[in-house]
């Protein structure tokens, strides 16, 4: 009954935010539950690691290693995200008609929402846990009621909701194929069991309508577009759920999927996995370079991300696997990272716009670093997590034969780092225009939660790469093979 | 009820059904798109329970009774209270598309969808209900997705992804009859869900943009790949 504590945590919490208290209460509150989550999580999953899966209701609610992963990176990033929030609401409330306890509200909601999808062992479940997540973050990417953020809520509803729709109809269509294979077992491994006996053009409809369904979530091209819009609008806190876990978990649901339809040879779900996630690389590298706004920045670098993950997935064994759940795994951590970095130039410049900051690092020592550091590592230049991750699916994919795709990767990364790096260096080292309002450089502290959930939050973007402690290594290998066939 | 009397009257009600998809992109007034999608929604009850009665599964009764709740009441109560009249009254709505123009295009995608679904039908020989249902189902799938894609305001465009849900339950009664829980759960909190948060997010449109015109809505378009 341990696993239901988890999201009845931040659901509590959601509860205490619906009666009117002070800010500073509620974001408290916010973070405790979150670190609660957060050491419960990591406790399941060393129990997970060493055991095996944990059931708290049979063919309903279980965990195993690749869930469990999901869980703590979910929680983790969270609670980073509440420590974030509570410097950052509390500094822009005067911006927005909407009163904190609503976006404290509608923050824990959408933690839950996320929260139940790796829990659940039945698709159609993960389906409305999915659906769920949209419904619960439209108010917060609209949260500060201008014109863009609307017009951004409204796109990512309209995409979102109409992929997931597009999903639910593959969700049935897979039922379908199941029962044309006379089986019963509607959940993760009752699928994976029984593929390899179900009609195979039935397994590639129901899988082509949930990746591009989900695709649209995930932020795959070509129905990323809400997702540079949302983010450029979105609060940084929400951003950093958004990009680091939303997009994951959804893409979780993907990666489930996977070994299911390559049970069945006659299914292409490999070949139409590296077709999109090369696509969405490709397209996103070079989005990256041409953009004006660095919110949008990150969120380009997180289509791209998506697009590697997948394309990671596709390529098969079990080294392929491993390093796509650690990229998951770093991915999550450095892209929060990069939006409190860029949450902190915001509210040090109160422009999104790449060409008004120039010389930041003359400005606030912190923030520049943060914004240079980031950049650098979600860029993947060595010595950070994603560098290590990235490198061991490029030798898993060259082991494996897969020249062209690996090499169309490898290249997408290097035009990427090369796109992102410019911009930054702009940014953050840039002289300053001589016609630049003295007043747009504002006096400014970064507010203490901002400042310690900045510094925390660094420690897993280096750490990872420099050292992996043997029982994170070993709940990852499980959840890979829960991954690979 | 007798299984020819079923089969006859669950084909009227797909017709009726793939009718009121069509009347949806072409009609001129919010109010008009609504009724449109209240009677597609009774179509889809309705066939459910003539399912249900020629199967005796209680899935697809239960499934009826929800989506007669949910969808041609709740819906549209939720949408009147949160969304100013004034929306509903608006006469010819903006098309990017000549209304004839659209007919066709859904015609053709009526057509997409019986030649993508035939084969399927052929391979999973078995457990389906009604062929016809899937066929009709998947060409409401598109049609949403169509009017999505045309229609410029946000009503239209909200039902738009309701019609879809609406096709994707259609084809699901017959292929996946005893689905658990899914769509009995999806029908009865999530949609209703879905239109009180899009609901208050057109009011929202409303109140500070002034109009619920989504092909305002162009201040975020920046870069582009090409």
């Amino acid at each position: 009954m341990i696993l239901f504590l988890v999201p009845a945590l931040p659901l509590l919490a959601a509860i205490v935010a619906a009666f009117p208290r002070s800010d500073r209460y509620l974001a408290l509150v916010t973070f405790i539950a979150a670190l609660c989550a957060t050491t419960t999580s990591f406790a399941i999953a060393m129990g997970v690691a060493q055991r095996g899966t944990l059931t708290a209701l049979p063919h309903w609610v279980a965990l195993d290693a690749l869930s469990a992963v999901l869980l703590c990176v979910i929680t983790a990033v969270t609670t980073l995200a509440a420590l974030f929030s509570w410097g950052y609401i509390s500094s822009t409330a005067n911006a927005t008609v909407f009163p904190p306890r609503i976006y404290y509200a509608n923050f824990n909601l959408f933690v839950v929402s996320m929260l139940l999808i790796p829990l659940m062992l039945e698709p159609g479940l993960a389906w409305i846990a999915v659906e769920l997540t949209t419904l619960l973050s439209i108010f917060l990417v609209a949260f500060e009621n201008t014109r863009g953020a609307l017009e951004a809520a409204w796109k990512y509803m309209t995409i979102t909701l109409l992929g997931a729709t597009m999903a639910v109809l593959g969700f049935l269509v897979l039922f379908w194929a199941m029962k044309a294979a006379h089986a019963d077992d509607f959940t993760w491994s009752g699928l994976r069991a029984q593929a390899s006996a179900m009609p195979a053009p039935l397994l590639e409809v129901g899988f082509l309508l949930i990746l591009v369904g989900f695709g649209a979530k995930v932020g795959l091209v070509p129905l990323h577009t809400w997702l540079p819009d949302a983010h450029s609008q979105a609060p940084s806190p929400v951003c950093a759920l958004l990009s680091g876990i939303e997009t994951t978990v959804v893409l979780y649901v993907i990666l489930r999927l996977l070994p299911i339809v390559r049970a069945t040879p006659l299914v292409h779900a490999s070949l139409w996995a590296i077709i999109f996630g090369l696509i969405s690389t490709g397209v996103a590298a070079f989005l990256i370079m041409q953009t004006h706004d660095y919110k949008r920045l990150f969120a380009f670098s997180t289509v791209e991300h998506m697009g590697f993950i997948l394309t990671a997935a596709a390529i098969g064994g079990s080294l392929a696997a491993y390093g796509t759940i650690w990229q998951i795994v770093n991915h999550a951590f450095t892209k929060s990272f990069c939006f409190y970095a860029a949450g902190a130039v915001l509210l040090l410049t109160g422009s999104r716009e790449v060409s008004a900051v120039r010389g930041l690092i003359e400005r606030s020592r912190l923030s520049g670093t943060a914004l240079l550091v980031g950049a650098l590592a979600i860029a993947g230049a060595p010595p950070f997590a994603v560098f290590s991750s990235e490198l061991v699916v490029l030798r898993a994919g060259f082991a494996r034969g897969e020249y062209v795709t690996t090499g169309m990767l490898a290249l997408f990364i290097v035009i990427a780092f090369f796109g992102m790096l410019s911009q930054v260096n702009r940014m953050v080292f840039g002289t300053p225009s001589a016609t630049a309002s003295p007043s747009a450089v504002r006096a400014y502290a970064l507010p203490l939660p901002c400042t310690i959930s900045l510094v925390i939050a660094a420690i897993p973007v280096l750490a990872l790469g420099l050292i992996m402690p043997h029982p994170v290594h070993e709940l990852l290998a499980q959840a890979a093979l829960g991954l690979s066939r | 009820m007798s299984s020819q009397t079923g089969a006859a009257l669950n084909v009227l009600l797909l017709g009726a059904f793939l009718f009121f998809a069509y009347r949806m992109i072409v009609a001129r007034q919010v109010r008009g798109v609504l009724t449109a999608f209240v009677a597609q929604s009774l179509c889809l009850a309705g066939s459910a329970f003539t399912l249900g009665a020629s199967t005796h599964l209680w899935e697809l009764f239960a499934l009826g009774a929800v989506t007669l709740v949910s969808k041609p009441i709740l819906i549209p109560i939720v949408l009147t209270r949160l969304v100013p009249g004034a929306v509903y009254e608006r006469r010819e709505l903006p098309h990017t598309m000549d209304p004839r123009l659209s007919l066709l295009a859904s015609a053709a995608l009526s057509g997409i969808a019986y030649l993508v679904i035939l084969p399927l039908i052929a391979v999973a020989a078995g457990p389906t209900l009604g062929g016809a249902n899937v066929v009709v189902g998947f060409s409401g799938l598109l049609l949403g997705a169509y009017q999505v894609t045309i229609r410029r305001e946000a009503i239209p465009q909200l039902l738009g992804i309701l019609a879809m849900e609406n096709g994707a339950f259609l084809a699901g009664i017959s292929i996946a009859p005893d689905f658990p829980l899914i769509a009995e759960l999806a029908i009865a909190f999530d949609i209703p869900l879905l239109a009180f948060i899009v609901g208050l997010l057109t009011r929202a449109l409303h109140e500070q943009i002034g109009t619920t015109e989504t092909a305002s809505l162009t201040s975020l378009r920046e870069e582009s790949p090409w």
